[in-house]
């Protein structure tokens, strides 16, 4: 039992190294594989984090009436914050709004001199309202928009920004579904490719698989050799393209950070470095090896 | 003579598919330590009778016993073990391309699980015997055809198979070579083994003076125990 182990390990190192050319090619396919499924792991992240922002920018606000008592106001904030839906309701009084106003249109002059001129704060003291959900929204501007409060309430932004905020709710939905689709394509076609690799690899030990039969190897002994070839080639893959990998991600990540500024990829990769290295590890060996196991098994038939 | 390592062809009748008839109700015996040759046309069933002897076909109908097994129920599982008794030659050689000379006849011993010592000890007996003890390292694409054959004969006589299994081992050789191969299968006969030579060489068939079995189209036509190519009827 050990004897044969060890014959099957070293007969997969030994044709490992012999086809050299046809290992290096296959290695290199498998490694292109990993390579786009490393790819994939990381726009998943990055699209998670990017779609997380363009929801985050989604909000309503409601404006109170210039003559709405602050009492009120607190207490309508209080119970939309004890509305599960709400994540955050801010408060911003006439006040605030005002200073904020001036600091943003500090460089403009004109604004400034005529909201001097006015005399008075022009500005509504408003609630900035956050949802778990951009799809909840509908339903707090509903419930704002209850008879009893409409004593107080100026307006809710929701009815002027609810073609936007809808179609932004579509497009965060078609990217995640797309993204989830285009993983599944991308990994679809790289496990395709590897296996049909493989099984061209294999497909030139045919007669040899046919000889081993009739000389009287069994059927493990023959196929033993070709997972362990199966299971170099996953870790070499995927020690390569991990060390390829990690370079490229910290060369793109100021880019990326460019973009999406709630994202560091360098320290994404850095707190994952083993578990992506591990995934990389296990998947080009899985890949590998069954294949290995498949492609031999159609040739084992004599 | 022990019936046990006879081999019986009992009614064995072969069809491929409903077009081709390769054997219709062929029997014979073979005993220990016969040489049978096996003659007849380029598909007159000689083939087919090498593969069943191997299991590489099951018989349409008939049994077929060698030793304690009755080959034509032996299920896929215990192939390995029971080629093990058999050696087989065949004109194109079926050597393993991307292993050594020393690899391919010590081959034939890993599947039987037999210890290192034994194979480095065995396997250059061996190669001495066929005169190719000095292509140890060679790979086969560096030997010539008559070599890898010898390579070949090496491998299946390395277990001391009961019976060789030769199907046109001369096939693909110079006159020069084919007698050097014969000279090796009938010294394997004189150290006990069954010899089946499935052969259309005339030559040899009447140097050698041993029993010949002649088909034609899947029929037994002769079976004389000091035969000659014969072909027709």
């Amino acid at each position: 039992m050990f004897v044969a182990f060890s014959r099957i390990i070293k007969y997969g190192f030994q044709n490992f190294l012999r086809n050299g050319w046809l290992s290096t090619a296959t290695i290199a396919v498998i490694f292109l594989t990993l390579f786009v499924l490393q790819g994939l792991i990381i726009f998943n992240v990055v699209a998670k984090t990017a779609i997380a922002s363009v929801q985050n920018k989604i909000d309503i606000s409601v404006y109170f009436k210039s003559n709405a008592a602050e009492d009120a106001i607190l207490k309508l904030q209080k119970s939309l914050e004890g509305l599960s839906e709400v994540k955050k309701a801010e408060y911003i009084s006439r006040e605030k709004a005002l200073t904020e106003f001036q600091a943003r249109r500090k460089n403009d002059p004109i604004v400034i001199a005529a909201i001097q001129e006015l005399g008075e704060n022009p500005l509504l003291a408003s609630l900035n309202i956050k949802a778990y959900n951009p799809k909840e929204y509908a339903a707090i501007s509903a419930y704002l928009n209850n008879e009893s409060l409409s004593s107080i309430i100026e307006k809710v932004s929701y009815a002027q920004n609810q073609v936007v905020i809808e179609r932004l709710i579509n497009i965060v939905d078609a990217a995640k579904r797309g993204g989830i689709v285009l993983t599944f394509i991308i990994a679809i076609i790289a496990i395709l490719v590897t296996f049909n690799t493989i099984r061209l690899a294999i497909y030139s030990n045919k007669d040899a698989i046919g000889i081993m039969r009739l000389v009287g190897a069994s059927n493990n002994f023959i196929r033993g050799p070709y997972i362990i070839e199966g299971i170099l080639y996953g870790i070499l893959a995927g020690v390569l393209s991990f060390a390829i990998f990690a370079p490229l991600v910290a060369y793109i990540a100021p880019h990326v950070a460019s973009f999406i500024p709630e994202i560091n990829l360098q320290n994404y990769f850095a707190a994952n470095f083993l578990r992506l290295l591990s995934y990389q590890l296990i998947f080009g060996i899985a890949l590998s090896s069954i294949s290995s196991f498949v492609a031999v098994h159609r040739y084992l038939k004599v | 003579m022990n019936a046990s390592n006879m081999i019986t062809f009992q009614n064995i009748t072969k069809t491929y598919n409903k077009h081709s008839t390769a054997l219709e109700n062929v029997s014979f015996k073979i005993n220990p330590k016969e040489f049978v040759s096996i003659v007849g046309r380029s598909g007159s069933g000689k083939s087919t009778i090498v593969k069943l002897i191997t299991a590489e076909e099951k018989p349409t109908n008939g049994r077929i016993i060698f030793d304690s097994y009755e080959v034509n129920k032996l299920r896929f599982s215990q192939l390995p073990k029971y080629r093990r008794l058999i050696g087989t030659i065949f004109q194109d050689f079926r050597l393993l391309n991307g292993k050594t000379v020393f690899e391919n006849i010590a081959f034939a011993l890993e599947v039987e699980g037999r210890p290192q010592k034994e194979i480095n000890e065995f396997v250059p007996q061996i190669l001495n015997l066929v005169g190719l003890d000095n292509k140890m390292q060679s790979f086969p694409y560096e030997l010539s055809g008559g070599e890898k054959q010898r390579v070949a004969i090496a491998r299946a006589m390395i277990n001391q198979p009961e019976v060789i299994v030769a199907d046109e081992p001369t096939g693909n050789l110079d006159p020069f070579n084919t007698w050097e191969i014969i000279k090796l299968l009938m010294k394997l006969n004189e150290m006990g083994s069954i010899i089946i030579l499935a052969t259309h060489n005339k030559e040899i068939i009447n140097t050698l003076g041993h029993r010949v079995i002649t088909l034609n189209n899947g029929k037994i036509i002769r079976d004389e125990e000091h035969g000659r190519f014969i072909l027709t009827n």
